[in-house]
Order: C-alpha cells, then sequence, then structure tokens
C-alpha cells in the first residue's frame, strides 16, 4: 500500500508528472507556480531528465513542440501573464495535434494583475487557448491529491486525442499543503508512429505542421479535430457532485472556489436549505448534459468563481432557461467566503423556504 | 557510361516553388549533398522555419517539424532533448532568425544547443513580398522602406555571425554566400562542417549564407547576384567567425 505523504500542491503535481513518465519539462519562473520548476529542477537531472530554463514562455512552449513532436511527453508551467505568451505555442500544437501537458498556476490579471489566486483565465483555456478553431483539454484540480492523479490522466488523453491539456489550478492550490498518495500504477504511454524521431530510411517521412495552404485540406483537418472534440465531450466529461438528488439549488464552482463553496453547502444542508454542489472536473469538455438534467429538477443554479463571471456563461448555456441562474464572484485576488456563498443561497432561496 | 552529377537522393521530385534565380534552391541541395555524404539521412530531423523556405517539406525525405515563425531554434532545442543522439538541423530566413527570433537564436546559442542552423541572410521578407528585413541594407528601398532604409529612424542592419560569435555557447560561425560557384563550393564545406561539429557533439554551429532574392530586390537573376556582391558583401563580410575546433578548443 503506498504511503502518505504530506505534500504542497505544486510540487505534488511536478512529482506526479515525473511519475507519470515525463521527462522533459521546460520553463520560466513567475509566481505562484515557480515551485514546480524549483522542484524538477532538483527532480530531473537525478532521473536523466530534461529541465530546462528557457529564455521566455515562448522559447518554453516551443521546447515543448519539439519534444513532443520527437514522441516523448513533455511539459511546460507557468501563471496566467506567461500563458498569454504560451497560446502561440499552443495554437500550433493543437494545429499540429500534437500531445503536451501545460500547467497554469493562475494569478489575477489583466496585464501584471496581481499574484493572488484567481480563476479569471477560465475563458482563455476554455475559449481560445490559441487562435483558430481549438480546443484542449482543460482539467482544473481541487484537492492535492488531483494536482497528482490529474497529470496521468492528462498526459493519457492528450496522447490518445492527439492534443495539448491544461491543468488550470490557481494559487490556493499551488500553495495548499495535503496529505497525498501517490498509486505506483506504471504510465502507460501510447503509440507514436507520427513522431519525428527520423525514419531510419525504413518509413515515410514524418512531417509535423500546423500549414495547410489548401484551403480544402485545412478544412478536412479541422473538420476532423472536431469530430475529435465530438468524442471528447461525449466520453471524457469528470465531474463531482454532492447532495444533488433533491437539490432546489445547485452550485456550481470549479478549484479552490469549489472548495469553499462545499463548506457552504454542507452548513446549508445542516439548516435544511436544499442545495447541491456540482464541480466540473473537466473544464472541457464542460458537463453540459449533466446540468441540463438538473436544471430539469433545480429551480436555481449558481455559479461562483473567482473572476466576473466566466464558466457561467457554459451553464447559462447548458442550462438554457430550464432555470433561474445567478452568479457570484470576486475578483483581484479577493477570495469568497464559505459566508458569502451561504449569504447567496439564502438570498435566492429566501422566499421559498424557511 | 558514368553518372557525374545527379539530385540528390533525399530531395524529392517536387518541382520547387522558389523563384527563378532564387537561393533557395542551390542551398537546398548544399543541405541534401551533405546528409548523404555524412550518412545521417535516416536520423535527421529537419525544423522548419516560416518564410518561403516554410514548403521546405514538399522537398526533402527527412522527417520534419514546421514550427511558428522565429521559434524554430526553441522547437529545434525541445527535439534535439528529446533525441540527444539524432542530427537536427533548422534552415531560416533572416526575419525569422534575426528578428521575431533573435530572443531564441540567442539562447539557443548561449545554452551551446547541439544543433546546426543554416541561416539565408537574403536582406529582406521574401515571403510575405519584400518588406524590410532586420538584414535590409542601409538604402535599400523596400515595401516597407519605400524611400530606401533609413538608418535615422529604421536602424542597421544586424550583423548575425559576429554577434554570436562572441558567445562561448558557439562552437562555429561562419559567413558564406552562394553567388559564384567558388562561393557555392565554399558554401557547401561550412554546411557540411556545421553538421559534423553536431555529430562530433561541439555545439552550436551557424552557416549564414548571403542568398539572392531576385523577386523582392526587383532585379532580374544575373543582375540580383551583382547586387548581392556589390552590396551585401562588403556589409557582410565572408569567413569564419568562429571555430572552436580549429582553435583546438574543443
Ligand atoms: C507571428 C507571425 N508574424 C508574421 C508572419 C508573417 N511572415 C511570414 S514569413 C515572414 C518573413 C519571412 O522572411 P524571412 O525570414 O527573411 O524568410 P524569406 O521568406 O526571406 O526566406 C513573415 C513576416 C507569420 N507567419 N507569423
Ligand atoms: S520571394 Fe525571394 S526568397 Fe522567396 S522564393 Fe522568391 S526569390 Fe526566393
Amino acid at each position: 500500500m503506498a504511503e502518505r505523504v504530506l505534500m504542497k500542491g505544486n510540487e505534488a503535481l511536478a512529482e506526479a508528472a515525473i511519475q507519470a513518465g515525463c521527462r522533459h519539462f521546460f520553463g520560466y519562473p513567475i509566481t505562484p507556480q515557480t515551485e514546480i520548476n524549483a522542484y524538477l529542477s532538483r527532480r530531473m537531472p537525478k532521473i536523466g531528465g530534461t529541465y530546462l530554463q528557457a529564455e521566455s514562455e515562448l522559447a518554453a512552449v516551443n521546447m515543448v513542440m519539439g519534444a513532443a513532436s520527437a514522441g516523448v511527453r513533455a511539459m511546460t508551467s507557468s501563471s496566467s501573464p506567461g500563458i498569454s505568451l504560451k497560446t502561440e505555442g499552443i495554437s500550433y500544437m493543437i494545429g499540429s495535434d500534437l500531445p503536451c501537458l501545460i500547467v497554469n498556476v493562475q494569478r489575477c490579471g489583466p496585464g501584471l494583475g496581481g499574484i493572488r489566486p484567481s480563476q479569471a483565465d477560465y475563458n482563455q483555456a476554455t475559449k481560445a487557448p490559441g487562435h483558430g478553431d481549438s480546443h484542449i483539454l482543460v482539467f482544473a484540480p481541487a484537492t492535492v491529491q488531483e494536482m497528482v492523479d490529474i497529470p496521468f490522466k492528462a498526459f493519457d488523453l492528450a496522447e490518445r486525442y492527439r492534443m495539448p491539456a491544461m491543468i488550470l489550478a490557481d494559487g490556493l492550490l499551488g500553495q495548499m499543503m495535503e496529505p497525498v498518495v501517490f498509486t505506483d500504477e506504471s504510465a502507460k504511454q501510447n503509440e507514436k508512429p507520427w513522431a519525428t524521431t527520423g525514419h531510419e530510411n525504413k518509413r515515410p517521412p514524418n512531417f509535423v505542421t500546423s500549414l495547410y495552404l489548401d484551403p480544402a485540406i485545412l478544412e478536412q483537418k479541422v473538420t476532423e479535430r472536431f469530430a475529435r472534440y465530438a468524442e471528447i465531450e461525449e466520453n471524457e466529461v469528470m465531474t463531482e457532485g454532492s447532495y444533488l438528488e433533491d437539490a432546489e439549488l445547485v452550485v456550481v464552482a470549479f478549484g479552490a472556489t469549489a472548495r469553499i463553496c462545499r463548506g457552504a453547502v454542507n452548513q446549508a444542508r445542516t439548516m435544511g436549505m436544499r442545495v447541491g454542489l456540482l464541480r466540473p472536473v473537466t473544464l472541457w469538455p464542460f458537463p453540459k448534459k449533466q446540468l441540463r438534467q438538473l436544471a430539469g429538477t433545480a429551480k436555481h443554479v449558481l455559479t461562483v468563481e473567482m473572476n466576473m463571471g466566466q464558466m457561467v456563461n457554459d451553464v447559462r448555456l447548458a442550462v438554457s432557461g430550464a432555470a433561474e441562474v445567478h452568479f457570484y464572484g470576486r475578483a483581484g485576488g479577493m477570495v469568497p467566503t464559505p459566508q458569502d456563498v451561504l449569504a447567496e443561497m439564502r438570498r435566492i432561496l429566501g422566499g421559498e423556504q424557511a | 557510361m558514368s553518372v557525374v552529377y545527379k539530385k540528390s537522393p533525399v530531395l524529392t521530385d517536387a518541382p520547387m516553388h522558389y523563384c527563378p534565380g532564387c537561393g533557395h534552391g542551390i542551398i537546398h541541395k548544399l543541405v541534401a549533398e551533405t546528409l548523404v555524404e555524412l550518412d545521417v539521412v535516416g536520423k535527421t530531423i529537419f525544423v522548419a522555419s516560416v518564410g518561403c523556405s516554410a514548403l521546405a517539406y514538399n522537398y526533402f525525405k527527412l522527417d520534419m517539424v514546421q514550427s511558428p515563425h522565429g521559434r524554430a531554434l526553441a522547437v529545434a532545442t525541445g527535439v534535439k532533448r528529446a533525441l540527444p543522439n539524432h542530427v537536427v538541423f533548422t534552415y531560416q530566413g533572416d526575419g525569422d532568425l534575426a528578428a521575431i527570433g533573435t530572443a531564441e537564436t540567442i539562447h539557443a546559442a548561449a545554452r551551446g544547443e547541439k544543433l546546426s542552423v543554416v541561416f539565408v541572410n537574403n536582406a529582406i521578407y521574401g515571403m510575405t513580398g519584400g518588406q524590410m528585413a532586420p538584414t535590409t541594407m542601409p538604402g535599400q528601398v523596400t515595401q516597407t522602406s519605400p524611400y530606401g532604409r533609413s538608418t535615422e529612424t529604421a536602424g542597421y542592419p544586424v550583423r548575425v555571425c559576429e554577434m554570436l560569435a562572441t558567445l562561448d555557447g558557439v562552437a562555429y560561425a561562419e559567413r558564406v554566400a552562394v553567388d559564384t560557384v567558388p562561393h557555392i563550393r565554399k558554401a557547401k564545406a561550412a554546411i557540411k562542417k556545421a553538421f559534423s561539429n553536431q555529430l562530433a557533439g561541439r555545439g552550436f554551429s551557424i552557416v549564414e549564407v548571403l542568398s539572392q532574392c531576385p523577386t523582392n530586390w526587383a532585379l532580374p537573376p544575373l543582375q540580383a547576384i551583382e547586387w548581392l556582391k556589390e552590396n551585401m558583401i562588403p556589409y557582410y563580410p565572408l569567413g569564419v567567425f568562429k571555430d572552436t575546433a580549429a582553435e583546438g578548443g574543443e
């Protein structure tokens, strides 16, 4: 039985990436994710891996692209302003059908913003991770244990669907310490017959490219990719729910905010309020169907985020008028408290429940 | 009858899209011959850039990665770190390597990445139709320097080899040209050296090739060669700027 160890979120994620078979990390320091760089700079040289501190996030993500082209598990990690720079490489990797892992330990923007926790990059991650028609897999861990479990899943799905995966964490999770268990599941890697590893004069050359000047061919490429996206939306949605069966009010929150909401929901239940919590673990694919179903029984949906209202738009689309959708958010690095959320719930249910 | 000249087996039969008199075709041939002579075709990864050579994957029977504009040396770094025993090279224009990709270039060189770089300096942005490049000559007319490059407002051309030669990570930096047969022979020797260095694990090797872009210089091919000789070579002197193997500094 694997033992429990106490670890900081960022370090747990870094160790998990190694155990998931990643030996190539390219990064650039930025708060609040620097522990990932520091941890991997200690560990990689000891296990024959590559830790490379690049000259910028642009360079780092393109190094990931090179390593991914060569068929290895490669990753980079950054925080919001750095992710903006990485969008170029992310778009090229999407267009080249390359798997990789990108970590965004979000801070608040826009611009240099602040270094306190935030979830304001939700739209960027799920809607426009780079230019062009595209998606990436987006995972939102809410516990340090999930910072451990998700890298395995992320690399595996990224390879199976041939696309980048992102872990969208936040400063709270990155810095938080919790006991975790590393199950020594030996990371199985997927076949990569497309990788540019030198053809050894034994097979036709492989090209990793996003360039298709013929519109008919490019349209076909994009359409093929969207067929894969449809498959992902059908099969790979991950959520966690509590008290949903009889909930009149469903709170929807992800990441660290979901932890806060869980506290509020538990408290509300002791007060006799029929509230439940739906936590999307995958933000893309988004749990549309599940929300639509919940909206059949619940009258209200409350979305709580550390931003000015981003996921709430996906919630509105999913619910499409079947329930009343409310939003509570804080910005700038301010973190909502369980009391804030409880107050929102009471306000919404006010007239209807004692 | 013996064959005295044939097309390199690394090149495909696809007709090249380069304009008549363009230097890219000659440089492709030199790279292709080198890879065959060194017997590394099967273990080479070509990292293409964005510029007129972006379509090079049509012409080489090599595994290839098409990188974003300017990032070829970052992409190549990633490939080489994943496949340290393979041969990895970039082929970049002056806009790609010396403008948008300057940081990637300098830091790949400073890290001494064991890569070979074929840097095609044609003093212009070819692919996008002839705009000013960081290597455009003072006074040179381009689409975006219609009155001639003003050093007052647009500054001075960048001499890449001289600049990189100051970095300890660089094993080899040489500037050559493809305007005459003797120069082409020298260019071939330089390219071969850049790849041999990589096989010997020597560090960053760059060959800057002064090359004609008749189309965007608005000159017929022969006059373009004259223009290169009269304008570029005096500003960009040919020669070896650094060679650690020759200095015995391996
Ligand atoms: C990010 C980005 N900016 C601009 C472009 C447009 N663009 C394509 S090629 C090029 C310049 C190419 O010039 P050079 O590198 O000198 O190569 P050449 O075509 O002369 O061989 C530019 C600006 C692009 N593709 N990507
Ligand atoms: S535009 Fe210039 S560099 Fe491009 S193919 Fe034509 S001659 Fe060559």
